[in-house]
């Protein structure tokens, strides 16, 4: 590392204690992996996570998510491409880097035969970077930020799936962190875990923690997060903040009816695009007409309307425009 | 680079300082001689010396018959030491020592708490060395156990008598303690070789047991090598060659030829086995 690469990320810091905007907590360029079986599970992807942000990470199935967040984290060797982590070259800065990253990947993974509070001991006395005078304190709030004050003595072996994702969430909650990397958080968790999760990354974005996500549960995302990014197939099909996305969707408009086939009809005749009547509702793309004068007409028409209304659409939406409607995974 | 420090301290807070510390190493040791199953092993090999102590106790003081030394143990309990630490080599200590080093890595990437670790950070490196310290210490730790728990147990039964050595001389407990300890420190050596071929069978797998099974049968393979007389030209290249070597160092005047020749053996496997685990290891994507 060059003097002047240090003394720039200091000024970095030190003039932006909330830690945002300068520059971007994860940058990758043409990030790929081609498996030894030959396949491309993350192809060409030029990830941007800005600093301050809590970016969803979306994609069905098999999209590549997790390979990115292992090529992000050192843990495989990328086929091609380029990352940095908060300012650093990655993975040649990994030593100073990932200390200052929480991480949790594919769901919790622990020792069996010891308990939560030991399984996280393991893990604080392995980093070089940890003060062992705190190490007590340390855990001991890590694990009541995650509520699991009451089974840490339990051997992780009896814990329930919701503990062992709590302790893994705990194990990155270990250290104050300026990035935290979350695959599937809330996967397996009860409301209220799932609610304190979503408090937890709210609290700690305040704070200015950056946050990947990764997710499936998109009202989770939308609520939470600031930036999107949707893979699928190996591929980043779309980034941006998540009003970016939702105005890049097509608003739709919702007619409720006792006629709905003549509400349809109505649609059809002034030009509206495939109006579909779903069990008394008629709903179609808005396209390019307003709002006020499609009522005029469906009211002229003698179309007794119960309910009028035009809605963006909703991330779910403008995920299943961007991934297709298919259900089976892409192998 | 200090320069640069001295301008902006704030960096040095911020950027994480790393320190020597040997709380990981503490830390898999506790892992390591805290779990149940390795401590069963111990517990079984520590039940062989009291096993053929009670045996030789229980039965006719002149039956001559066994495995070496087993005859002498009548006139100084030491001795139970000795023939324990010969019934144990051939595989109950290579199986001990297959289990632990075979689960070295392993054990980890199949629990998953391998991609834990590496994203703490943990250098690839260093993971090994610690990993590998500890096997180190359990391969001791398992031939001090058979050495003395035989002592005490032999030595409970049978007279403290003057000790016949293998070349005919006769020498007092005091000097036959510190030579069986010797042997068993160079057993511990023996198997630390052991311990780094298991260390590298484990980077190859993510099965333990796969681990496990094929170091111990590594193990068994050499000894069956060795046994063949048709293949004496690789003979002394054989990870168990030199094993029993430790017989030397109970002679008077003490060999130290065959001894010298197996730590060198030993290091050889240890350095060329080292290097092995850590060219497969470091480049390893780690995907469990
Ligand atoms: N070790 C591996 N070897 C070969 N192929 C792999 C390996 N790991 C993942 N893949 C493949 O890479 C693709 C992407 O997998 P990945 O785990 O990244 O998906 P994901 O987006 O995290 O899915 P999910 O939402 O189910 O967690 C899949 O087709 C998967 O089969
Ligand atoms: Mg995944």
């Amino acid at each position: 590392m060059t003097a002047t690469a240090r003394a720039g990320s200091v000024a970095a810091r030190s003039t932006d204690p909330a830690r945002t905007g300068s520059g971007d907590a994860i940058r990758t360029e043409g990030r790929t992996k081609r498996f030894r079986s030959g396949q491309v599970a993350v192809d060409r992807i030029d990830l941007v996570v800005p600093r301050g942000s809590v970016y969803g990470f979306l994609g069905p199935n098999g999209s590549g998510k997790t390979t990115t967040i292992r090529m992000l984290l050192g843990l495989i060797t990328p086929t091609a491409g380029s990352h940095s982590m908060l300012g650093e070259p990655m993975p040649r800065a990994a030593a100073d880097v990932l200390p200052r990253v929480g991480a949790l990947v594919e769901g919790p993974a622990f020792h069996p035969h010891l308990s939560g509070r030991r399984n996280l001991a393991r893990l604080d006395a392995a980093d070089r970077t940890s003060d062992p005078r705190t190490a007590t304190t340390r855990i001991g709030t890590a694990l009541e930020r995650v509520g699991l004050t009451a089974a840490a003595g339990k051997r992780y072996r009896a814990y329930s799936l919701g503990m062992r994702q709590r302790l893994g969430i705990a194990a990155a909650l270990l250290q104050p962190r300026d990035l935290l990397v979350l695959d599937e958080p809330t996967n397996g968790l009860d409301p209220q875990g799932t609610r304190e999760v979503r408090g937890l990354v709210e609290s700690l974005a305040h704070g200015g923690t950056t946050v990947l996500l990764s997710s499936h549960l998109l009202s989770e995302v939308d609520q939470v997060c600031t930036h999107v990014g949707v893979m699928h197939v190996g591929r980043l099909v779309s980034q941006g903040t998540i009003e970016d996305l939702r105005t890049a969707a097509v608003p739709r408009v919702h007619v409720r009816t006792s006629r709905p086939d003549d509400a349809a009809a109505v649609l059809r005749r002034l030009g509206v695009p495939a109006p579909t009547v779903h069990s008394g509702e008629v709903v179609a793309d808005l396209g390019p007409f307003e709002p006020e004068a499609l009522l005029r007409e469906l009211v002229l028409a003698d179309v007794p309307v119960r309910e009028f209304r035009v809605d963006t659409a909703d991330l779910e939406d403008v995920f299943v425009a961007l991934t297709g409607e298919g259900f089976d995974v892409s192998g | 680079m200090s320069a640069v420090e001295a301008v902006a301290p704030v960096r040095a807070t911020s950027r994480p300082r790393r320190v020597v510390s040997t709380r990981f190493l503490r830390s898999e040791l506790r892992l390591v001689f805290g779990r149940l199953r390795n401590l069963a092993v111990l517990a079984v090999l520590a039940g062989v010396p009291i096993l053929i102590a009670v045996a030789v106790r229980l039965s006719s003081p002149d039956s001559g018959e066994g495995p070496a030394f087993l005859s002498s143990i009548t006139d100084n309990g030491l001795f139970v030491s000795l023939a324990a630490m010969t019934v144990v080599l051939p595989l109950f200590l290579p199986l001990a020592v297959a289990v632990v080093s075979g689960d070295a890595v392993a054990g980890e990437a199949n629990l998953g708490t391998l991609r834990y670790l590496l994203t703490v950070p943990v250098r690839r490196s260093r993971l090994l060395a610690v990993k590998y310290t500890a096997v180190v210490a359990f391969c001791f730790a398992a031939t001090l156990v058979v050495g003395l728990v035989g002592a005490a147990i032999g030595l409970a039964l049978f007279p403290a008598g003057p000790v016949t050595l293998l070349s005919g001389t006769t020498v007092g407990s005091a000097e036959a303690s510190w030579r069986i300890l010797l042997c068993a420190l160079y057993i511990g050596a023996c198997m630390a070789a052991l311990g780094a071929v298991g260390m590298f069978v484990s980077t190859l797998t993510e099965y333990p047991v796969a681990a496990m099974a094929s170091t111990a049968v590594l193990a068994v393979t050499s000894q069956v090598l060795d046994a063949l007389p048709q293949l004496s030209a690789i003979h002394p290249y054989l990870l168990s060659h030199w094993w029993l070597a430790y017989g030397d160092l109970l002679r008077d005047p003490m060999s130290s030829t065959g001894p010298l020749h197996g730590l060198g053996s030993a290091a050889a496997y240890i350095a060329v086995f080292g290097a092995l685990a850590w060219a497969r290891f470091a480049g390893r994507d780690v995907s469990s």
